[in-house]
């Protein structure tokens, strides 16, 4: 499996990056040797296979809804970029 | 300084005993660091005046004969994705270089409970994605051992700083062998517990099915003593488990007698370097002579486990570093428009090459299309590489094995080269995929005088077996009290 600039624009999009065209065409051509390396994959059988997702063999683990103190907001927001009263503050989100 | 190379047990009964004070042991320390660590590069942020204060207070409740803590006065080093509250949590990242979190990691909870003495937060490769703390955005950190050399990565910070005694012990964290790699190429003690065993509670996830944090030390018993404070439930980690954590140091020295040990032909093959593979097997006879038994065993889909890893590892860190968008905390980019321009622009110059290079492989793996293909696929190899372990745990009590093919590279030699790179973890990547414990322990040192790691495998939530056979070799070996020339 090889990539082309355009499959990698995409990914990018994906990713939310915006690369230039030296770091483009270096990706190009990092990604498609890793992706080669990871087609060795295929040559195992794996269609009677379950999918392994997580190490241990654990089932959901649940708890009581119970009400108790946060980090204070002021502390939280204090570390922020920008805010605005109780807020976090962004850059225009409708045109 | 002789007070410094000691270790962390030996300090704390001379803190104990009032043979030694911690604030000049911290003073002595800081002395060192300021004389070696420009060289080294070890750390990012030191805490010297937090550790004098908190020495001075440990120094009166001794002196008050009050009760003290497991790690009493002890010196400990963290590596710098783990929170630390109030001071600066960067994982060797742009995007987070002005970052104090408000919250400890459970971890950081716990050693602050048994007095030990933060020192400082240690380099690493950015958000602990490489083998050679080569990838981290504010400097390269030097093997103490050769300083042309990487100290091995993504905890290279914290080995190189044990190594050459500026901490007695450090935390470090593995996603895949980033722990027992480093530890291996410094000539010090690195243990990654079973996953669960430890919170992964405020540790910066990188991929959540496989990360864990684990100790950093001179010698085995400082491994179990430190694996013993840090292990435990945490309610704010639903994947740690509820398993009573045993005292590791107690039957440390039951030694491996009729102990059977598995051989896997695998990560005997092709790359392995000859000094590495003269020093396991001399490992191998002592353990022979020590009453074990050597058994041949077969892991056959070792070759596969790098490309399950990074199809997994970065699927889930394409996922876990989406947070990162100039929000809530970190970097945002300057001169800003809209809000996918604040995205874009905040990533784009927040992350590493290397950081982009896998979230976009992680992004492509999970996307439309190509899912079936890439993630379900090696989420299956995954499980029958797990299935090679449990089928080997029936017959043996542990695997040993070389912890890497290799021993310390050469600054740049693979800075170029990711799939060089990646391959350099072939054989510590197998135990994140399944979970299982690992510990990597000094063994020996090639022609150039490189150190090389000795990697023992149980089964999980066997680490005080592992901790028993690491310890009987060390007993009777002295590699691991060799020193880098400073």
């Amino acid at each position: 499996m090889s990539l082309d600039i355009r499959e990698i624009e995409y990914i990018a999009s994906l990713s939310k990056f915006v690369l230039n065209d030296e770091e483009k065409r270096v990706f190009v051509s990092q990604l498609g040797e890793v992706l080669l390396y990871i087609e060795k994959l295929n040559q195992l059988d794996t269609e009677n296979v379950v999918p392994l997702v997580h190490p241990l063999n654990m089932v959901n683990v649940f708890r009581e809804d119970e009400q108790k103190e946060s980090i204070c907001r002021e502390k939280v927001q204090s570390i922020a970029p920008s805010t605005m009263g109780a807020f976090f503050k962004v850059p225009k989100v409708l045109e | 300084m002789k007070l410094l190379s000691f270790t962390a047990l030996q300090i704390k009964r001379k803190i104990l005993s009032r043979e030694v004070l911690t604030a000049d042991l911290i003073k002595n320390l800081f002395e060192r660091i300021y004389k070696v660590d420009p060289v080294i590069q070890s750390f990012l942020t030191l805490n010297e005046d937090d550790a004098i204060n908190k020495a001075e207070e440990i120094d009166k409740k001794i002196a008050n004969n009050e009760n003290v803590g497991l790690l009493a006065g002890i010196p400990i080093a963290i590596k710098d994705n783990i929170c630390t509250k109030d001071l600066t949590t960067t994982c060797a990242s742009k995007i987070l270089r002005s970052f104090t979190p408000p919250y400890n990691a459970f971890v950081i909870k716990r050693l602050l409970e048994e007095d030990s003495i933060i020192i400082g937060k240690t380099n690493l490769d950015e958000f602990a994605m490489g083998s050679s703390t080569e990838n981290s955005s504010y400097k390269i950190t030097r093997n103490p051992y050769n300083l042309n050399c990487v100290p091995g990565g993504s905890s290279g910070g914290s080995t190189a700083a044990v190594s050459a005694d500026l901490a007695f012990m450090a935390l470090g964290s593995e996603t895949g062998g980033s722990i027992r790699q480093p530890a291996a190429l410094c000539g010090v003690v690195g243990l990654k517990p079973t996953y669960g065993r430890v919170s992964r509670y405020g540790l910066v996830a990188f991929g959540s099915s496989l990360d864990q944090i684990g100790p950093v030390t001179k010698d085995v018993s400082d491994a179990a003593l430190l694996l013993r404070v840090i292990a435990g439930r945490d309610k704010r980690d639903s994947t740690c488990a509820d398993i009573a954590v045993p005292d590791y140091l107690k039957d440390i020295d039951d030694g491996v007698k009729d102990i059977k040990i598995g051989i896997p032909a695998e990560y005997f093959g092709e790359g392995l370097e000859d000094d590495v593979r003269a020093a396991v097997d001399n490992s191998l006879k002592i353990y022979e002579k020590l009453g074990a038994k050597i058994v041949d065993v077969s892991l056959p889909h070792t070759e596969y486990a790098v490309a399950v890893y990074y199809i997994v590892a970065n699927a889930e860190a394409s996922s876990n570093l989406s947070r990162f968008d100039g929000v809530r905390y970190g970097f945002r980019a300057n001169d800003i428009k809209g809000i996918d321009e604040m995205y874009c622009r905040s990533r784009s110059e927040g992350f590493g090459k290397e950081v982009k290079r896998r979230i976009m492989l992680g992004n492509y793996a999970l996307s439309s299309g190509y899912y079936d293909a890439y993630y379900l696929k090696a989420s299956k190899v995954r499980n029958l590489i797990k299935k090679d372990f449990d089928a080997v745990f029936e017959k043996v009590d542990c695997i040993v094995c070389p912890t890497s093919p290799v021993p310390a590279f050469k600054i740049g030699d693979r800075f170029e080269k990711p799939l060089e790179m990646y391959l350099s973890d072939i054989y510590t990547i197998p135990a994140n995929l399944s979970g299982i414990p690992g510990i990597s322990i000094p063994c020996g040192f090639s022609k150039e005088g490189l150190p090389i790691g000795l990697q023992i495998l149980t089964n999980r939530f066997e680490e005080a077996k592992m901790l028993q056979i690491a310890y009987a070799f060390e007993r009777e070996t002295d590699f691991h009290m060799k020193k880098p020339k400073l």
